[in-house]
């Protein structure tokens, strides 16, 4: 069976409806992901033990096992507790925390970088301790790691393949629903590879341009 | 038990683990005063001041402004909440500034009068140009600090602290992180405060700016406050052999 | 977070009645799959690492072909997810005279493709070194490649053994992949169990629990391999 690219122009639609779920969930994803990893990071350095070693538990998982795995795990694990949540929110709730973990680390160790003399110059002012996390530590911690999270995102934009597997209606997916009518793996996989090598050179300009307007701002 | 000086503190120790850095230490400012405290590095005038304010609570001792104690034995809660409500009376300087590099000169100055005293955004602007003025960089007030000189740093960060309206400024070596050529920028400053009649504590290393701008000021060594006076006193007729030693060799330094 | 929470409910009102037995009962299964991973993970590490190194000699070399050829593998393999590099390779291969098994295929495909992500640790590691210390070397006369081979090459192993540390930590977690063409490695077997017993939380405690032993073991060697350069 030789190759035959004349089929996926038929697809066009079904392939663009994937693309435009594929970047709603990394967006989706993404902004879970960066609230979770502040939420994460503070609760890590300040929430009293009870809170702490929980989540360090949860960091450790979820650095230690597979994407795979842990998509799974929420997916089916949601289900057996009895929240019937679409696949598309599970994959969300997944690929955010999982990135929130790892984005959490950056966070944490940046906020423990902030020069003392911030804090101090925040709560001789009268700041309390809160109103100086909120107003200065925190963003200027998360400031610091605009660039590392970026990178994040971009392999976030990547393992929302892997959502295909809990039943997502992504990319991916698509690409395989094509298939399965068309018999041609190899046409709609390489057209969904152009598809997602689009995507990330987007983002990869629009992280570049966020982190010029960073620079040009300090 | 009220005190009748602005600023007074009372028998104040201090240790970090076992090195002793403060002993007894006594001291009453007079509103509108201005006091210069000097000595060798590690003598604990640093530390003295930093306790003003609770960045670096006393041992034993206790602070007074106004007749309030600052240092209270409270239950955490009301004490961070008295904390917070009497750092708002004290301006401090700092020797490396502490601007917060994420906002503009005018988001430094109008954060925490917004954010304490809850004054509308036009009020802390005004109150933001009024500082800025005073201190002659109204011009920069839409720059970030990463884009001002350190003597122009440090006058914002007066202006920064100034637009709280504190009762009294803390001086933490304000002028010792700055090049040469630009001290004098922020001293002229300091002294328009002088005339203002603000009262100061100014932690310093320069004899003639203290010489020509206190009222009174105070030699430290080894956490001990080892003398005290006038400056036409103390500086020219120490009567300390400590105080001697410290201003001959501090002379020599400069001198060279 | 409220996900987290629940999850935590779980856990607590879990606890108590975890189902025990069924994980003394299954666990043999899991034991043999993680030996399925570990074999994945070391034959996709010794291909990513050659991928890696061809690819930065590539890259780092002054034929602008063999520089072009480096720059689109880098871009086209980092650029787009493995999951679909795995499926072109696995299911479209046949179509193009391509026919592997799901393990093989599952190994050249996340090889090739932690090649990619091992070119720009190595490149980085051997411009790093590169800049004075070439200089210094040319200066002595030393030709071009000697000085790669005597001088920069030492220096940059030792600076790449740690980031290299970290791709293989992606590698060893990223074979979970090979489970969504069925190769019956630990992910695919907690997949398969889950659905069988409906017990995704055990399942994914008992795999979990295997997957962090061999990246605990690996990370060890890693630094242990790491202190090592270092003191020579």
């Amino acid at each position: 069976m030789g190759l035959d690219f004349s089929v996926v122009p038929g697809y066009f639609g079904v392939l663009l409806q994937g693309m435009a779920w594929t970047v709603a969930i990394t967006l989706g994803a993404g902004i879970l992901s960066f609230f979770g990893g502040i939420i994460f990071a503070v609760a890590a350095l300040y929430a009293p033990w009870f809170i702490r070693l929980p989540m360090r538990l949860f960091a450790w998982l979820f650095m230690g096992t597979p994407l795979l795995l842990q998509l799974f795990l929420i997916y089916f694990g949601l289900i057996q507790i009895g929240i019937d949540l679409p696949a598309f929110v599970a994959g969300i709730i997944g690929l955010g925390l999982h990135f929130a973990v790892y984005n959490s680390e950056l966070i944490q160790s940046s906020i423990l970088a902030v020069d003392k003399g911030q804090y101090e110059g925040a709560r001789t002012l009268g700041l309390s301790r809160g109103q100086t996390l909120r107003q200065i530590i925190i963003p200027q911690a998360v400031h610091a790691v605009i660039p590392p999270m970026g990178n994040n995102m971009i392999a976030l934009l990547k393992d929302s393949a892997l959502v295909s597997v809990i039943g997502v209606m992504e990319l991916t997916l698509a690409a395989q629903q094509s298939i399965s009518r068309t018999y041609r793996p190899f046409e709609f996989y390489i057209a969904a590879a152009f598809c997602y090598y689009i995507i990330n050179l987007a983002l990869e300009a629009g992280l570049r341009r966020l982190e010029r307007r960073i620079a040009a701002s300090r | 038990m009220r005190s009748s000086a602005f600023v007074e503190i009372k028998n104040a120790a201090k240790s970090f683990g076992t090195l002793q850095v403060l002993r007894d230490i006594n001291l009453s400012v007079e509103r509108g005063q201005i006091v210069a405290i000097i000595g060798p590095s590690g003598s604990g005038k640093s530390t003295l001041l930093r306790a003003i304010n609770e960045l670096d609570p006393l041992t034993s001792g206790e602070v007074w402004l106004e007749g309030v104690q600052i240092n209270r034995q409270l239950p955490p809660r009301q004490y961070e909440k008295h904390v917070n409500q009497v750092r708002q009376n004290i301006g401090m300087v700092f020797q490396h500034f502490n601007l917060f590099p994420h906002l503009t000169v005018r988001g430094n100055i109008t954060l925490a009068p917004r954010m304490l005293k809850g004054i509308s955004e036009a009020d802390a602007n005004a109150l933001a140009e009024e500082q800025l003025t005073k201190v002659g960089l109204l011009e920069k007030i839409d720059e970030y600090p990463s884009r001002l000189s350190g003597g122009q740093k440090q006058r914002v960060a007066i202006a920064r602290a100034l637009a709280m309206k504190p009762k009294v400024m803390l001086f933490d070596e304000a002028t010792s992180a700055l090049d040469p050529e630009l001290v004098e920028e922020v001293n002229q400053v300091m002294k328009q405060l002088a005339e203002e009649h603000m009262t100061m504590i100014i932690v310093t290393h320069e004899m003639d700016f203290a010489a020509s701008v206190c009222d009174r000021v105070i030699f430290m060594d080894g956490g001990v406050v080892v003398e005290e006076g006038p400056p036409s006193v103390l500086f020219k007729n120490p009567q300390e052999e400590r105080t001697r030693n410290f201003l001959r060799k501090h002379l020599a330094r400069n001198g060279d | 977070m409220s996900a987290l929470l629940v999850l935590a409910r779980k856990t607590i009102s879990k606890g108590p009645n975890m189902d025990i037995d069924l994980i003394l009962r299954v666990y043999p299964f899991f034991i043999e799959a993680a030996w399925v991973t570990i074999e994945l993970s070391v034959l996709t590490t010794i291909l990513g690492l050659t991928c890696g190194a061809l690819g930065a000699a590539a890259r780092l070399s002054r034929n602008v072909v063999l520089r072009a050829i480096g720059a689109v593998y880098v871009s086209v393999f980092r650029g787009t997810p493995a999951l679909i590099q795995l499926f072109i390779l696995y299911f479209g291969g046949p179509q193009i005279g391509i026919n592997l098994d799901a393990f093989d295929a599952g190994v050249i495909g996340l090889g090739v493709n932690i090649g990619a992500y091992m070119t720009e640790t190595m490149r980085g590691a051997i411009i790093s070194v590169n800049k004075g210390q070439t200089e210094a070397a040319r200066t002595l006369g030393m030709s071009r490649w000697e000085t790669m081979r005597k001088v920069v090459l030492p220096q940059a192993m030792r600076m790449m053994i740690r980031p290299l540390g970290v791709n293989i930590n992606a590698l060893i977690k990223g074979t979970a992949l090979v489970a969504a063409i069925s190769v019956v490695e630990l992910t695919y077997t907690a997949q398969r169990y889950i659905g069988s017993t409906y017990k995704p939380f055990e399942m994914f405690l008992l795999s979990g629990v295997l997957y962090m032993v061999i990246i605990y073991i690996v990370g060890h060697g890693i630094s242990w391999l790491d202190r090592k350069a270092r003191i020579v």
